[in-house]
């Protein structure tokens, strides 16, 4: 019963997505208010629909029915709770709920924090919003129900991939979804700004903050994916390139370029077009992604599940939308005047050299990803495009992205004075090479690449020093506190997000510089030495866990002959899929992960142990996470809480006052 | 040309491409060999230690070699389709016991059954090596040149015999 109320919801959300697509944007084209304002109620609706169908899926894992096929695919009764909830978006059909369940929150959203907007603008954005959903409610009825019944009931079910119980299970794929959808708000504005033909800086305006938290949640998704793979996967690598990690990379490179082109709308009325272009872009690019992952015209290791006929609805719907939106853009974007001119040295100028940058890395990126299909479809040979053909073009578009990053802030906008700001950054360049040049020798080993990461590193931090500086010189007030406090936080944002970057880049060239590996066959009680730790091997014992068996290995580690941590690597057997994981064991630091993980059992007890050294890894993903940070900190800046509630109708200031003091 | 239609320019050629990939399959390995000689080979047989067998018996035959071993577990998946296939006598199948220890493979073909006319005993992997074998099971399908016309990398399964070998068996078989 359960499912079928399930089923019901989403087919009842696809009426209300058909309704929410079509009369909310016929309204605002002809000027009519009674259609306009349909758009809100039938979001919501449709937002409580999907929930609804979501929670039917979620509660038919929990009381594992086993009559639903999806639950007896992706789960099994052995299954911990927390992993059973988690495989509602462990294969293609619960995915796809989670993915429109996640677009109608972002309705949701919309329809909370929009009464400053005028009534046929946000019309147009959830009309535009209702189409994309409607794809998806459609997809989901027509060839990949969640709820299908599987008569006679399943005994027990497949169970979910065990590579796929994991906490990172829980966590990524909710995460990288808020993000790839969260663009869809984005886009819904360049497409309502498009239609209604007023692409202003009040458009850049909106469009901002929505941008900005979907830029964060889509940092940290690829972030925990990239640390769930880093100790989940056994091979110690935190970003293999592969084309679903690309296909999640890439609408990050659009988003990256579209806040900054924002920027510049926003501010300058400039790069209206563009902005407008990257808009499509970046949303265009995650169901770009959803299509690579879902069809699978690609290898890899994400393809869990993947079937053409599925793909065929997903492409079609990709023309639909992405070439529709690129005709209208063809179309209106012409019209649209160009902004205020800027010299060749100018904040304008490097926001414009970081756009270029980021837009060919994604290019490249890009093309690696479908390189290898394009050759097939032309019958030259097969291949497969690696990290070497990434690492060789990436680093190299990223270099000079990454020391402008220094220098834009303090650039004036429309016309800056080259000479001066050299003079005004001298110290900052000085700091940066001399530490860059000396570090590594202090260190204890100098390459070129490991000066160049901790030159651009320390480059981005001393450059934002001197930015913070200055401002608080330009700052009235007496104290520093006072003067730190009316510093925006919009701006603080900006320099902490640009000095996540800073400490990425510090991660990854440390761990390139300076780890270190060691595949050893260690018998009970021999030793092995890496990075100055001592592992004494103790032997490996068998456990039992709620869904699988393992050999459990015990070493200890000592530094200096003194006791530093012991370690337990797992190697686990899940005996439904009869599939074999490698769970390593990682002793993380601040500034290093030991990292053990079991490779075969040998005789008389010994095995063969795969150890790493790895120094500052942890800084990788700190620093995506001080990146999010910084989005976060940008987006709770005073202008917006302001212009949202300037614009709310009009409230006794008393009650406003009140309201505020709660808040 | 208008520049603002260079984005959905580009947006349809990728699509193009991607149509195309869908009807394509990134897992298939296309092999070097295929349409080349199968190279030649002379091995002891496994049943007969004395005797020799030897690829240039075979031409004029459109034939089967199916690389496999005891110890491998994708052999005993495709086992009992490889039993139904030499059942029907459309084409012979010939063996080719991929490094492995003879007793073990004996022990094996008696347990679950011996689709092979003859099999060859490949125990060094030399063989394996000149026909580029990623791994058993590999079954090529050589035509009566001695030319490979098919090479299936891992099991064979219902679906792969009667749509691709049996129908290729026919054709090269008319010639």
């Amino acid at each position: 019963m359960i499912p079928e109320i399930g089923q019901f919801a989403l087919i009842l959300a696809l009426c209300v997505a058909i309704v929410q697509g079509s009369l909310p944007i016929y309204g605002a084209a002809v000027g009519n208010s009674a259609l306009m304002s349909m758009a809100k109620p039938a979001a919501r609706g449709q937002f409580l629909l999907v929930l609804i169908a979501f929670c039917c899926l979620g509660y038919a894992f929990a009381v594992k029915d086993f009559s639903v096929l999806y639950v007896a695919a992706t789960s099994n009764s052995q299954l911990p709770l927390h992993y059973r909830l988690a495989a509602i978006w462990g294969a293609h059909e619960g995915s796809l709920l989670l993915w429109t369940f996640i677009l109608t929150v972002w309705m949701f959203a919309v329809t909370l924090f929009s009464a400053h907007l005028p009534e046929t603008m946000r019309a147009r954005i959830l009309g535009v919003m209702g189409l994309v959903s409607m794809g998806f409610l459609l997809f989901m009825l027509s060839v990949s129900n969640p709820f299908e019944r599987l008569i006679p009931a399943a005994a027990d079910g497949r169970d979910l991939n065990p590579l796929l119980q994991d906490p990172g299970m829980v966590m990524h794929p909710p995460m990288l979804y808020m993000g790839y959808v969260g663009f869809s708000v984005a886009f819904a504005f360049a497409i309502a700004a498009l239609l209604g033909g007023n692409l202003d800086a009040a458009w850049a305006r909106w469009s901002r903050p929505w941008t900005t938290v979907a830029w964060c949640f889509l940092t940290v998704g690829i972030a925990l994916g990239s640390g769930w793979a880093y100790y989940e996967l056994g091979w110690g690598g935190w970003w293999f390139w592969d084309p679903v990690e690309n296909a999640s990379f890439m609408p990050w490179l659009a988003g990256t370029a579209l806040i900054h082109s924002l920027a510049v709308t926003d501010k300058r009325g400039g790069f209206k077009v563009w902005t407008v272009l990257l808009a499509i872009m970046a949303f265009s690019l995650s169901l770009l992604g959803t299509f690579l992952v879902r069809s699978g015209v690609l290898t890899s290791v994400h393809a869990f599940a993947t079937d053409p006929k599925r793909g065929l609805f997903i492409l079609a719907f990709l023309a639909v939308v992405i070439g529709g939106s690129l005709l209208l853009y063809a179309w209106r974007a012409p019209r649209v005047g160009l902004g205020g001119g800027f010299d060749l040295v100018s904040r304008e100028s490097m926001l414009l050299a970081n756009n270029v940058l980021l837009i060919a890395a994604l290019g490249s990126v890009l093309l690696g990803t479908l390189y290898p299909l394009f050759l097939d479809a032309l019958d030259l040979g097969k291949i497969s495009v690696g990290p070497p053909y990434f690492d060789a073009v990436f680093a190299p578009l990223m270099t000079p992205a990454l020391f402008l990053m220094g220098i834009g802030p303090l650039a004036q906008w429309k016309k800056a004075n080259l000479p001066e700001l050299a003079m005004r950054l001298r110290w900052a360049f000085g700091v940066s090479l001399v530490t860059a040049l000396a570090l590594p020798f202090v260190l204890g080993k100098w390459t070129p690449l490991l000066s160049l990461g901790l030159l651009l590193a320390i480059w981005i931090v001393t450059t934002a020093a001197i930015n913070l500086r200055e401002r608080l010189a330009h700052v009235d007030g007496s104290s520093l506190a006072g003067r730190l406090a009316a510093v925006p936080r919009s701006y603080w944002g900006m320099l902490l997000a640009h000095c996540g970057i800073a400490v990425f880049v510090v991660g990854v060239t440390m761990v390139k510089g300076f780890e270190t590996e060691q595949d050893v066959r260690m018998n009970v009680g021999e030793t092995a030495t890496i990075g100055g730790y001592t592992f004494r091997f103790d032997g490996a014992q068998d456990i039992m866990g709620p869904n699988y068996t393992a050999a459990r290995g015990t070493f200890h580690v000592s530094r200096d002959g003194r006791d530093a941590t012991v370690m337990y690597p797992e190697k686990r057997r899940y005996p439904v899929q009869n599939q074999i994981m490698t769970e390593a064991a990682i002793d993380s630091g601040l500034l290093r992960d030991l990292y053990v993980s079991l490779g075969e059992p040998l005789e008389d007890g010994a095995w063969s142990v795969r150890l790493y050294y790895k120094p500052f890894v942890d800084w990788i993903w700190g620093g995506c996470l001080i990146m999010a940070l910084g989005g976060v900190l940008a987006v709770s800046d005073r202008r917006y809480r302001l212009a949202w509630r300037r614009e709310e109708p009009a409230v006794p200031a008393a009650t406003q006052t009140a309201g505020r003091k709660v808040a | 040309m208008n520049r603002f239609l260079l984005p959905l320019s580009i947006f349809v050629v990728v699509v193009g491409f991607l149509a195309v990939g869908l009807t394509l399959n990134p897992r298939e390995i296309p092999s070097p060999l295929v349409g080349k000689s199968a190279p030649d080979f002379s091995l002891p047989q496994l049943h007969d230690q004395g005797k020799v067998f030897s690829s240039n018996e075979l031409t004029g035959k459109v034939w089967l070699l199916n690389f496999w071993a005891s110890w491998c577990s994708g052999c005993k998946t495709e086992h009992p389709v490889l039993m139904q296939l030499a059942q029907s006598g459309e084409v012979p199948i010939y063996g080719m016991d991929y490094k492995d220890q003879r007793e073990e493979a004996l022990a094996w073909l008696r347990r679950w059954g011996n689709p092979y006319p003859v099999t060859a005993v490949d125990e060094s992997g030399r063989v394996g090596i000149n026909y580029g074998v990623y791994g058993v099971p590999e079954t090529y399908v050589i035509d009566k040149q001695g030319v490979i016309r098919y090479k299936q990398i891992g099991p064979l399964d219902d679906d792969v015999v009667a749509k691709k070998i049996l129908p290729l068996v026919k054709e090269l078989q008319a010639k």
